[in-house]
């Protein structure tokens, strides 16, 4: 598939935010770590509208014609792509008077605050879900057709708002053993369920040249496409990476989204400097960046099989 | 009534006529214009709802080239219609033909995603998604004799390859031709379910052109051309 920026960071950007926003409520809810006070909540609610909204924004770039996007909330019945667009909306007022409550009352514990910031918590989950299912609906597409497209696009959105919060926490002076650990536990689950998701696309399935043309019993190779240059299908689908490239740079990826911020995060529990933390989470997000781009350039389509491929 | 195409591909010679029909016909059709980005630049490319590829099918000797009409499928589970945000995509319940409406389509891709078939491009000129209309336009045209009342690829096809019709009707043309000569659909495990059906190549014996040249007239013949000094 062709790696469209705006989509990646659509996906990136907007799951940070919203994984941002889910553990916002969740540490104001039990008070882990004593809870965050106003000025952490207001900047991590800042953060995570400005991720959101960078999200969102990218996405319309990906569209031919934005002038009719008004129309994407029209077809939340069946389409995936319009629940996302319906609940990403929905997410704003919440969090939206979360923020202004936190700002007027001081109080991002109190029950009023607690009730926006969970609605928004459970929009912007529920927008994560519909944003892997974008993906994961697609027979066309093995490598995106497995729940473990909304399972990686959860933990992932949660890490990057676990350590983001860190970050924050850090950053105002304020340490937090507990939410540092959860953040590095959900880098590990992350990084775990993406390699598990690698074993399971690591082998050809599904459609074959054979089903493709029905010639089931017989060796079918491709004399001629048909077009003398590239055509819409060629470059939105034809993008493949080689197997030693695809090694590198996931090797590449697991450094800098995990193991490099992994190492920075414990060397935050013993220094207390913020800065690493600030790091870490930086990298985080570029890491993840990466594997977004994977996402998309490793996910073959069908219609390879009609230009050359012989299975996808 | 579900209306759709049968291609055979026995007769299929390959002359990318039905494509150029399309083009010619659809571009100032319904979903018109096709456009064609640099048509004399060095990179020619633009917007086809009808893509002709030809494969090689078997081993040598037994080895047939295959030419391999695709257009939409107009498929029963259309999965493009179900993904689309916009509503843009639809499928008519009266006869089964998919459409894009032009003016709510935002261009984002995602029914050609769906698609396993190619079927859909995206124009960049017009940012909205065509595809195969079935020549809506021509065969509810009351204005044109009623033989002519059919898809511009099925009539322009010299090696008659292409049939169409309604699919629900089991005595119409294109389900007898199905059912006479193992029409299939293509990648059935993925149970979209497209209206066009494909017939496979008729089953001849091999022609033996190892030994073609040693019979009768052509082995005198043959002598000639070696003894006789140019």
């Amino acid at each position: 598939m062709h790696p469209a920026l705006a989509v990646i960071f659509l996906t990136l950007f907007s799951g940070g935010g919203f994984g941002l926003m889910a553990l916002t409520a969740i540490v104001n809810d039990f008070q882990i770590d004593g809870g965050l006070n106003p000025l952490q909540t207001m900047i991590a609610l800042l953060v995570s509208l400005a991720f959101v909204s960078i999200g969102l924004l990218s996405s319309t770039a990906h569209l031919a014609n934005p002038k009719n996007a008004w129309r994407a909330f029209t077809r939340w019945r069946t389409s995936w792509l319009a629940r996302e667009g319906v609940f990403a909306v929905a997410y704003y007022p919440f969090a939206m008077l979360y923020l202004i409550w936190v700002f007027f009352t001081g109080h991002p514990a109190a029950l009023p605050g607690l009730v926006l910031a969970n609605m928004a918590a459970l929009i912007g989950l529920i927008t994560i879900f519909c944003q892997g299912m974008i993906y994961a609906v697609l027979r066309t597409i093995r490598q995106w057709n497995t729940p473990l497209v909304p399972a990686n696009f959860y933990l992932m959105g949660l890490a990057i708002g676990a350590t983001i919060l860190v970050a924050i926490r850090w950053a105002t002076g304020n340490p937090a053993p507990a939410l540092l650990g959860t953040a590095a536990a959900l880098l590990v689950l992350s990084a775990v369920f993406k390699g598990i998701y690698y074993f399971w696309i690591s082998r050809p399935a599904g459609p074959t040249i054979r089903t493709a043309t029905g010639f089931n019993r017989l060796n079918v190779r491709i004399l001629d496409p048909g077009h003398t240059f590239g055509t819409f299908l060629t470059e939105e689908f034809g993008h493949t990476l080689a197997p030693a490239s695809a090694h590198r740079i996931k090797a590449l990826m697991y450094t800098i989204a995990y193991g490099v911020p992994l190492i920075l995060l414990a060397t935050v529990a013993q220094s207390n400097a913020a800065i690493l933390a600030i790091l870490a989470a930086v990298l985080v997000v570029g890491g993840i960046g990466i594997e977004r781009w994977l996402f998309f350039v490793e996910a073959q389509h069908v219609i390879n099989l009609y230009h050359g491929r012989q299975h996808c | 009534m579900r209306l759709g195409l049968v291609i055979d591909l026995d007769t299929c010679v390959g002359c990318h006529a039905c494509a150029v029909a399309c083009k010619e016909w659809n571009t100032s059709g319904t979903t018109g214009a096709l456009t064609d980005y640099q048509p004399y630049g060095a990179k020619p490319s633009g917007v086809w709802f009808n893509r002709i590829r030809h494969y090689e099918i078997g081993d040598y000797p037994h080895n047939k080239t295959i030419n391999f009409p695709m257009s939409c499928m107009h498929c029963e589970n259309a999965e493009c219609v179900t993904v689309c945000p916009t509503g843009a995509s639809y499928k008519r319940a009266e006869d089964g033909i998919v459409l894009v409406d032009q003016s709510k389509c935002m261009g984002c891709n995602y029914c050609s995603w769906a698609c396993p078939y190619g079927a859909r491009e995206l124009d960049r000129a017009s940012g909205t998604m065509k595809k195969c209309t079935l020549c809506i336009d021509r065969i509810y045209d009351m204005e044109i004799p009623e033989e002519e009342r059919q898809p511009a690829c099925v009539l322009t096809c010299p090696a008659h390859a292409r049939m169409f019709g309604d699919f629900d009707d089991p005595e119409s043309p294109v389900s007898r031709a199905v059912r006479e000569r193992g029409g299939y659909q293509l990648m059935p495990e993925l149970n979209y379910n497209p209206s066009n059906h494909y017939l496979p190549p008729r089953v001849h014996a091999p022609i033996d052109t190892e030994r073609m040249r040693q019979k009768g007239l052509r082995a005198v013949k043959d002598w000639i051309h070696r003894a006789v000094e140019r």
